[in-house]
């Protein structure tokens, strides 16, 4: 299969982006996206070339460090995968795709397609765990939670923190994200004695750092490689109400 | 030559490990202030560590080369966490978790160090629990579980397939924590180039900022190296595309010992092969081996139509399946060791019954459907099912699956003491980084449970031993000469690697490397083929320090030199995997030696010469490296041949 590639390049933080168009040929419709970038990246240094720098790693789909927005859907035209899960046969022999990085004040470039995510981790930082030490717990199997609670909670607690929610929001908001982790506590025993302040916190972190708000349109459910449920956003809500009239 | 002593505490050896702890040097909160730990890696090993370390009141830093602590590959472990809780009555106990994996790994481990990961075992599950990880449970509310490979209980923990993931997500919840408090200062997109060593102690490393290309010194009295393994050596394997041996290579060349090189771990279950494009192998978790039956057609020429597409599995009828697994192991079936359901299946493509490019061998789930129904089925596996259709284009509810042994895992590493500590004073290896626990094959759910076991309960002990006696060392300025002569090291080798502008890539070089990794020092390994392997890796050494382009500058986000340096680094270490191989005159766990094998095919030890651990000492670039012995004493269990027939 042949394509036309128009791929954001940019220098750095500070410098003006572009898009420059490409042209592979000969790939597989068995390649994976980011193997087609690969072998993009072999033409480049051929050319001694500066190649496109893209984040991933796993190349498995749980990472969560590939990211790109392809074709303007955020890991590409099909659901419930990441990027690194893509595979050509998604598309068309001759198809223009382009590849942009994702954008979101709250998420800087650092070079062409990768993106600085550090702002999750502050959120998570703010409250995403349960405040106990290594040691000193009670037996595993001395609460015991309900199958349908703990399911719940391990749908939300799937979140690989990619980023896609918010790059597909048009608000740029990472409400599905702080909602998975909310809700995986929410419905957990053992996120009870916390769930007050972890709301509050990761809510009033989460718009220090620029994120927008939620408008309900659902585009990150949509979008979500994992599919996380709006469901969360919900709760979320109705956690951090019951916060507030506390 | 070093004298390697493990420290295996005195007394039964159910009884070192409260033994340790009652006799150890402990530090007292006031001075734990003034300690400085540096954690290098942020996988289940680095981060319970720095977590825990926090926790006690340490100062410690700790660097991951992913954009977040989050990302690091135990992040993809599927099926499971081993431990000896007995939940399920089924006869488990604390002795039988450190038997099978004293056994699992071929009579290769030391007693004492799986003993007492056997007795943490129980800790981390409640530990976990008690961070909220959603572990899967019964309809009574109680935990789950499974069975894995090499176990005839039911022990393992898990989390839907995703059980590493939940598991990493709660260090890395107990990490943030520590962070937002000070307690932990993170650094992402941080590389590790260079350990320092004063006075013959480690006291700090070198790295790269990978986002600026600036070169970094960092103290500490102590430094923990949890940097995973290093199977990216073969190019192909189940490892994340950043994960590499470079930090253990570094320790190695400073004065740490490499224990085990050649044991590598070949997963029974991952998806084949299909172009040379590929950047990587996907696994499929051996939880699917509770439920799939892995067979070959029974005749050549069955095998030979599929392969031409004249042919699909379901049209072989069930007396024309061999299901080799069953028959050649009733006990065990297809619930064997990982290196033995390799061998087998690499046997039956060899002998031309292979299915696919004739790479492969089918995992079928129709009988348990049949059995338990599709729904049942999709409540176990949905998620590994759906990770395959999306790969491979074929729905696995209706045809079998189609699976090869790929690379996996490292049991092989930084050989450590009781402590683990490394022959460096104050340097320290965990999780898949150290050889210790997992002897010559490592079982299935066991790599989760040693890197958190070395993490949250092992390490926080064994490094304030050792720390004791250094709270009256202040900290020390990154002026000294040995900072300066390690940041010229690493400073020299960037510039080299620069400035050659050769005409291959990097990555081209590392297909290379993997090629010959696979070929000569894989799944079955001959005297030839490791002497081949020697000397083709040293050419192709040469060939690289020579011809490779590295595009770019060094003081910008670079990931050609990324890989550059960690390519550079295999290229020496698969040599001394091969060396290692080649010394090794036996077959055992997944290092087998196609001379020594039974009438049968199985691995052949010859326990009467290599019942050691074998830790290589670095002697200089171009110099024979000193091979130390540490003999294994097995006391509390009976050395036999394995059986899973």
């Amino acid at each position: 299969m042949d394509f036309t590639l128009k791929i954001w390049r940019q220098d750095g933080p500070e410098a003006k982006g572009k898009f420059v168009t490409y042209q592979i040929k000969n790939i597989s419709h068995d390649c994976s996206f980011l193997e087609m970038l690969d072998q993009l990246n072999e033409q480049l240094v051929d050319k001694i070339e500066k190649p496109v720098c893209f984040d991933h790693d796993c190349r498995e789909g749980i990472c969560g460090m590939c990211s790109l927005y392809i074709n303007g859907r955020p890991h590409g035209n099909d659901s419930g995968i990441t990027t690194c899960q893509l595979h050509m046969r998604k598309f068309k022999d001759g198809d223009t795709i382009v590849i942009e990085p994702w954008r979101a004040k709250a998420f800087p470039i650092i070079k062409d397609l990768v993106v600085s995510r550090t702002a999750f981790d502050k959120i998570i930082q703010e409250g995403g765990y349960v405040s106990i030490n290594t040691g000193g717990v009670p037996d595993g199997n001395a609460i015991a939670i309900s199958k349908v609670d703990s399911d719940l909670a391990m749908d939300a607690a799937q979140c690989i923190g990619c980023g896609a929610c918010v790059a597909a929001c048009k608000n740029a908001s990472a409400m599905l994200f702080v909602s998975a982790k909310v809700s995986q506590f929410a419905l957990l025993p053992q996120g009870k004695p916390e769930a007050k302040e972890r709301v509050e916190k990761m809510v009033a972190k989460m718009d220090e750092l620029g994120f927008g708000n939620c408008t309900n349109t659902g585009a990150c459910e949509a979008e979500c490689p994992k599919e996380i449920k709006l469901t969360n956003i919900a709760r979320l809500n109705r956690e951090f109400y019951a916060a507030k009239l506390s | 030559m070093t004298v390697l002593n493990s420290k295996i505490p005195q007394g039964p050896v159910s009884e070192k490990w409260t033994y340790y702890k009652a006799h150890q040097n402990l530090v007292n909160p006031a001075n734990k202030r003034k300690l400085d730990i540096i954690v290098v890696g942020t996988g289940l090993a680095g981060a319970s560590a720095a977590a825990s370390l926090g926790e006690l009141g340490f100062n410690v830093k700790i660097f991951c080369y992913q954009d977040s602590p989050r990302r690091a590959h135990s992040i993809a472990a599927q099926g499971g966490i081993n431990a000896a809780k007995n939940y399920q009555n089924d006869g488990d106990s604390v002795y039988r978790l450190f038997y099978d994996t004293i056994k699992g790994g071929d009579y290769r481990a030391r007693e004492a160090n799986v003993h007492r990961l056997a007795e943490v075992s129980n800790n981390i599950i409640d530990q976990c629990v008690a961070q909220g990880v959603p572990f899967a449970r019964d309809y009574g509310g109680l935990l789950d579980n499974r069975s894995f490979g090499g176990a005839q209980v039911s022990r393992t923990f898990y989390a839907r397939g995703q059980t590493g993931q939940q598991l990493l997500l709660g260090a890395y919840s107990a990490l943030s924590r520590q962070i937002k408090k000070g307690t932990v200062k993170m650094y992402n997109r941080t590389e590790m180039l260079d350990v320092v060593i004063v006075d013959g102690k480690a006291r700090g490393i070198i790295t790269r900022d990978l986002t600026t290309g600036k070169i970094e010194r960092h103290f500490g009295h102590a430094v923990v190296l949890g940097t995973g393994g290093y199977g990216n050596v073969f190019f192909l394997s189940t490892n994340a595309m950043g994960s590499n041996g470079s930090a253990a290579w570094q320790v190695y060349k400073r004065g740490a010992c490499m224990a085990n090189p050649c044991f590598t771990q070949i997963h029974p279950t991952c998806i084949p092969v299909h172009g040379d494009y590929q950047s990587k192998l996907t696994l499929m978790s051996e939880s699917l081996r509770n439920d799939g039956r892995i067979w070959v057609p029974k005749k050549k020429e069955d095998a030979e139509a599929i392969r031409a597409g004249k042919l699909k599995p379901t049209q072989i009828k069930e007396e024309d399946r061999d299901y080799y697994l069953e028959r050649r192991y009733p006990a065990f079936g297809n619930l064997v060791p990982r290196d033995v359901a390799s061998r087998a299946a690499k046997e039956r493509c060899d002998a031309g019954f292979g299915v696919g490019s004739g790479l492969a061998v089918y995992l079928d789930f129709s009988s348990a459907i049949e059995r338990l129904g599709k729904n049942v089925i999709e409540q176990r596996y949905g998620n590994l099912f759906q990770m395959y259709e999306k790969i491979v284009d074929e729905n696995p509810y209706e045809t079998p699956m189609m699976i090869y042994p790929a690379v996996h895992y490292t049991m092989g590493g930084i050989w450590v003491d009781y402590e683990l500590q490394t022959t460096i004073p104050g340097l320290f290896a965990t999780g898949e980084a150290n050889f210790s626990d997992h002897g010559a094959n490592r079982l299935g759910a066991s790599a989760l449970m040693q890197g958190l076991a070395d993490g949250y309960f092992v390490l926080p002990y064994t490094i304030q031993n050792y720390l004791s006696a250094d709270i009256r060392t202040p900290r020390m300025s990154t002026d000294l000469a040995p900072f300066a002569e390690a940041e010229k090291n690493v400073q020299d080798k960037i510039n080299r690697l620069m400035s050659i502008q050769g005409k291959n890539s990097v990555d081209s070089f590392h297909k290379r490397l993997g090629h010959i990794m696979w070929e000569k020092v894989g799944m079955a390994r001959t005297k030839e083929s490791c002497t081949a392997a020697i000397s083709e890796i040293k050419a192709l050494r040469q060939e690289f320090w020579k011809d490779v382009r590295v595009t770019g500058s060094a003081t910008e986000f670079n990931p050609e030199l990324e890989k550059a340096l960690r390519v550079a680094d295999f290229l020496e270490l698969g040599e001394l995997m091969a060396k290692d191989a080649l010394n090794r005159e036996e077959s055992c766990g997944g290092h087998f030696r196609e001379e020594y094998q039974t009438a049968e095919g199985e691995a052949d030890r010859q326990d009467d010469k290599f019942m050691y651990v074998a830790a290589w000492e670095y002697q200089g670039d171009g110099k024979e490296p000193i091979l130390n012995k540490e003999p294994l004493v097995y006391e509390n269990i009976k050395v036999a041949q394995r059986n899973y027939k």
